[in-house]
């Protein structure tokens, strides 16, 4: 990952940033307090790999170090690995939950480092919330796994054959994980609209929101759903 | 564990472990009890039930035919023996598709009841935690949007994906605690005319296999005592919302969660033990995607090398998505710089499938995995180049037009 160099801001626009936060219906969940005991440090996977510290972030949400809260919504939260092994915290805090938290705030209020974290996700993204399975077959191609060996490419070759030979009936598909009909993804395009995660996406990625829009109010149209 | 088991190492087993690593006699001799008066939260089922009883939704019992089994705190938990309905995982069909291949097999051989529902979304939990771009009520909503197909149904949901199973707990005490979150569920489901269903139970797919261990016994048809397996039990199983997984004095003295270990030691296999078995996998949501190089550096060097050195098992077995997929595909660059890989990775679901005589290419789809997994089948007494050809076939079939697809009768042919 390129890491995000943190941009100046007004200590009114961290305030701002950390107030919502604080703000999210989780926070009271995941946030207690801090012994500074190490414990969410050892367990941590990514600590081992960065200069990354589940417990520092912790620590400047508690003290309500904006400086250093900063730099962590842009930069720090990207490398956590979202594994919760830090749920061990004799406080009942969660870091990981903390980080989830800091990173969509990030995301809706489109931060610089946010894009740029996300950079390359987006298929993802777009397969996730366009088709309701986050991983499709198709995605195996040996491009975009170079370093998974030569079985990508047997199965990219032999997508289609491959998977007509899988027994159960839903796992037929190639541009998705298994079948899914239509009333079920209007379904699933109406709680996108309906708790503005596209509004969410368009912060981050207008040409990504465009695209899903399209795709979403087809789909929409075609069954007769209005959305507000 | 509370006594020492020669087949998972401990005191009596030569000692290779290096500076550094938690040793194993240490954690031998300790043992957890469990009280569930005891224990340190509330009984979240407890709350979900109060909900009902208020009117504020309705719980979906697990099926009357179920079996009881002791979690984290000493809670009883039920686990449905049959009838139910299966939350699919989105990496496990899309990547590693003889995973979910081989606990619809368990199922059907085991003759139990099951929905595999053209209606079910992905938990989009992969997403949530690796690009943050989704929030409290979707995430919610999704997954009570799933619950409600399920309920439909009438069968009991069952979820393929730690993460899924994971996820959804922590939606369940959100929704459980915060009445505006539940309002704001409620409303969009009903757009669609659906209830707001919370299920009595989240269920693990491998809890169920865990307590069908026994009926799996009896029908295995290879010998396993030759066989020696590692565990890695997926950190979204037992650490995210700990307290519902399964564990047993008997398994590691409580200390770890007894799921994966107690089926294979019924099966006959033995379980070795390794210092790391704490430590993820290395999958990381966003890293594997966008950042593999922490992704594979973790997976092989905390990971696999610890295992290969400390116990040299011919299978490493987990009950994850993203840990089959982690575990498995990182070894091919760690061996072309030469590191001390190659261990085959599966579901403990395609194992015990194959141990009851599963078709290790129309079954457990093993052709999709990448580390070699050829020696393993060797040493199970598995002739794979029968079983290659015999799939090879098949495949000829459906490239000729003879047949479109392969049938759960060919699956099953001799």
């Amino acid at each position: 990952m390129t890491v995000p160099v943190v941009r100046e801001a007004t200590p009114e626009r961290k305030a701002e940033i950390f107030g919502k936060v604080v703000a999210d219906v989780r926070f009271q969940d995941y946030v207690h307090g801090c012994y500074e005991c190490g414990i969410c440090v050892a367990a941590c996977p990514s600590a081992r790999f960065y200069d990354f510290s589940p417990r520092k972030i912790t620590q400047a949400v508690c003290r309500e170090d904006l400086d250093l809260f900063w730099e962590h919504v842009n930069v720090d939260v990207w490398n956590c690995s979202q594994c919760f092994s830090c749920d061990r915290c004799p406080r009942g805090n969660s870091p990981g939950g903390l980080i989830t938290i800091m990173r969509e705030v990030a995301v809706t209020a489109g931060l610089r480092s946010a894009k740029e974290a996300l950079e390359g996700g987006e298929r993802v993204v777009y397969k996730i919330m366009s088709t309701g399975t986050q991983v499709s077959p198709d995605m195996l191609q040996p491009e975009a796994f170079p370093d998974w060996g030569p079985d990508v490419q047997d199965v990219s070759r032999n997508l289609d054959l491959w998977r007509r030979a899988l027994p159960p009936e839903t796992l037929h598909t190639t541009t998705t994980a298994w079948e899914i009909d239509d009333k079920t993804l209007v379904e699933l395009y109406l709680i996108w609209h309906m708790t503005g995660v596209l509004d969410m996406i368009k912060a981050v990625d207008e040409g990504l929101h465009m695209i899903l829009n399209d795709v979403m109010e087809e789909l929409l149209e075609d069954h007769d759903i209005v959305v507000s | 564990m509370s006594s020492p088991d020669p087949n998972r190492g401990g005191p009596s087993a030569p000692s290779t472990l290096t500076a550094g690593t938690i040793p194993l006699e240490v954690v031998h001799a300790r043992s957890f009890t469990r009280n569930p008066d005891l224990a340190p939260i509330e009984d979240i089922r407890e709350e979900v039930l109060k909900l009902e009883a208020e009117g504020e939704w309705i719980v979906q019992r697990v099926p009357d035919d179920h079996t009881e089994v002791t979690t984290k705190y000493g809670r009883t938990k039920k686990i449905p023996n049959r009838h139910t309905w299966h939350h699919k995982s989105c990496g496990q069909c899309g990547h590693i598709p003889g995973y979910s291949t081989a606990i619809f097999w368990l199922n059907r051989e085991l003759g139990t009841e099951y929905n595999d529902p053209r209606d079910q979304t992905s938990c989009t939990a992969w997403n949530y935690y690796a690009s943050a771009t989704s929030n409290a009520p979707a995430q919610a909503a999704v997954a009570m949007r799933n619950f409600a197909a399920a309920y439909e149904t009438g069968f009991y949901p069952v979820i393929h994906c730690g993460t899924s199973y994971g996820h959804y707990k922590e939606v369940r005490e959100e929704l459980v605690r915060h009445p505006d979150l539940r309002a704001q569920v409620r409303d969009i489901l009903a757009r669609m005319n659906k209830p707001l269903v919370m299920p009595e139970e989240m269920i693990h797919y491998s809890e169920w296999i865990h307590v069908m261990r026994h009926e799996i016994r009896k029908r295995t048809v290879l010998d396993l005592s030759n066989i020696t397996c590692v565990v890695h039990p997926a950190c979204h199983y037992y650490k995210l919302v700990a307290e519902d997984a399964i564990y047993d004095q008997e398994i590691y003295g409580g200390q770890r969660t007894a799921i994966m270990s107690q089926l294979l030691e019924t099966l006959g296999a033995k379980v070795a033990d390794y210092s790391t078995w704490f430590d993820c996998c290395g999958f990381g949501f966003r890293h594997v995607l966008v950042q593999r190089d922490f992704t594979r550096s973790f997976a092989t060097l905390r990971k696999i090398e610890r295992m290969k050195e400390e116990a040299n098992p011919d299978v490493t077995i987990t009950h994850d998505t993203g840990c089959v997929t982690t575990l498995d595909k990182s070894q091919f660059a760690a061996k072309a710089h030469g590191r001390n890989v190659g261990i085959p990775v599966m579901s403990e679901a395609q194992f015990a499938a194959l141990a009851m005589g599963a078709h290790p290419y129309r079954v457990c789809q093993l052709h999709w995995h990448s580390t070699d997994y050829r020696p393993l089948l060797e040493k199970m007494g598995i002739d794979w180049e029968k079983a290659w050809a015999e799939f090879e076939s098949d495949l000829d079939r459906l490239r000729s037009g003879k047949t479109e697809f392969l049938t759960w009768d060919d699956a099953n042919a001799k």
